[in-house]
């Protein structure tokens, strides 16, 4: 049995026109179909996180949610938080505090912080460490991911 | 870790999700609403719907509103909406603590207050919400709607009243009393883990006396349930530990808990038992 279902997703603010199965996930569609692999794919089943990308200006699994569903929402992925040679002050703030060692969660951690600052900026101490609770790291990075994060909080609030 | 391939239906009204439900319902058709559950299933094969009917189009039910004093929640609100009171005072406020505790913050984005319902996991907040506050829960299908109550609506572990062509599309609860405390305590051993017990406690005092006390234990046994002979220590006692402890001591004497690899049936009732006092204790606090 196939499905299959002509679609537009936009990504960045770029449309990418695909053919895919009903049972194609978000997450495959962006990197195998739209050539965005900087969003990574780790469990396949909603524990991990790394697939996180920004669905509508809030952070979401994209291994739990089909392409099919994804037409006409604003998707963003990690590709999107540089301005040409300039990094995001999140990406800056993960290399500064040594947020990152094998860098295989890095996205999905980047576009969890970037989700929970747009709609947070003013996210105390605690609810920021519950809230990163929600993706996995397995070179034991948290500290210094929280300490990223939460620099770059600061900045970006001052930068306001 | 690929879902198998199914139908994918994309209704805009409740009357042709229905429709199309009764169609497909025979064929595994399953209704598509948050994900956050279903999707991983499929991952794992082992849910194999050959048709996914999506409800995320239907405007209508993403209503969230407060009306004939009655907190009304469509089939698509998710859990992310409670994240700030959606009401003043303590109703509002425990709504907001409960999702706090559901999966983890991108999940609560996406998945749904119904859905959870629908779902019926023994360890689910909602559920143990509709149980305890007599939340109303109305079905639709191509038959007509009906109307189910919170306590006839779980029938087992993610089991539930629905047929198989039954949308769930709405769950009301009735606003309680502006003066009713709440409390609600939930125990995991990891931050999103599901929960190993959790209680809700509520009650109102009048003349120093605890009247209306209502008290329902989740995750520790296959449905949640309110727990009569805990709520009878309670009514017509001034809140304390006195009462709190007999409560407390009379959930843990009803209890008939799951047992898994890693949690006995004594462990849970333990868990419950000082669960329940502490959501007493919150209330009354």
């Amino acid at each position: 049995m196939t499905d299959k279902h002509d679609l537009t997703l936009t990504i960045n603010g770029f449309d990418h026109a695909i053919t895919v199965d009903a049972r194609r996930t978000l997450a495959d569609a962006i990197r195998d179909q739209c050539g965005q692999t900087g969003t990574h794919i780790g469990c396949e089943h909603g524990v991990c996180g790394s697939c996180t990308v920004l669905l509508d200006g809030v952070p979401v699994r994209s291994c739990l949610i089909f392409a099919v569903q994804c037409e006409g929402l604003a998707i963003r992925t990690v590709e999107g938080l540089a301005e040409g040679d300039e990094l995001h002050p999140l990406q800056r703030s993960f290399i500064k505090h040594h947020a990152l060692q094998c860098g295989f969660c890095t996205p999905g951690f980047l576009m969890l912080a970037v989700g929970i600052l747009e709609n947070e900026p003013n996210i105390a101490d605690a609810d920021l460490r519950e809230l990163l609770s929600s993706n996995l790291c397995r070179c034991t990075g948290y500290a210094n991911i929280v300490k990223a994060v939460r620099a770059a909080a600061d900045e970006l609030r001052e930068g306001r | 870790m690929k879902p198998a391939a199914f139908q994918y239906h994309n209704p805009l009204t409740v009357e042709d999700a229905v429709a199309t439900l009764a169609e497909v319902a025979p064929d595994q058709g399953r209704i598509l609403a948050g994900g956050q559950s279903l999707v991983p299933t499929m991952a794992f094969r082992l849910a194999t719907p050959e048709h996914l009917v999506d409800i995320n189009g239907i405007e209508e039910l993403g209503r969230l509103a407060v009306e004939h004093d009655a907190l009304s929640i469509g089939a698509c609100v998710r859990h992310a909406a409670f994240h700030r009171p959606v009401l003043e005072g303590g109703f509002g406020a425990l709504l907001t603590r409960m999702a706090g505790h559901i999966g983890h913050y991108p999940i609560r984005q996406r998945g749904t207050f119904c859905g959870s319902l629908a779902q019926a996991d023994p360890s689910s907040e909602w559920c143990l919400a509709a149980v305890t506050l007599d939340a109303s829960i109305t079905a639709q299908s191509s038959r007509g709607r009906r109307t189910i109550a919170g306590a006839d609506f779980i029938e087992g572990i993610m089991s539930t009243a629905l047929d198989e062509d039954e949308l769930l599309v709405e769950t009301r609860f009735a606003l309680p009393a502006a003066d009713t405390r709440f409390g609600f305590v939930e125990f995991s051993r990891r931050a999103g883990d599901f929960a190993l017990a959790m209680a809700l406690a509520s009650f109102r005092l009048s003349d120093g006396v605890m009247i209306e006390a209502r008290l329902g234990i989740g995750g520790a046994e296959d449905r949640p349930r309110r727990i009569a002979q805990a709520e009878a220590e309670l009514n017509g006692q001034p809140p304390g530990t006195p009462a709190f402890e007999a409560a407390a001591a009379a959930v843990a004497a009803e209890l008939d808990p799951m047992e898994d690899a890693g949690t006995s049936a004594q462990y849970r009732r333990e868990l419950a038992q000082c669960l329940a006092r502490r959501a007493l204790e919150s209330a009354a606090s």
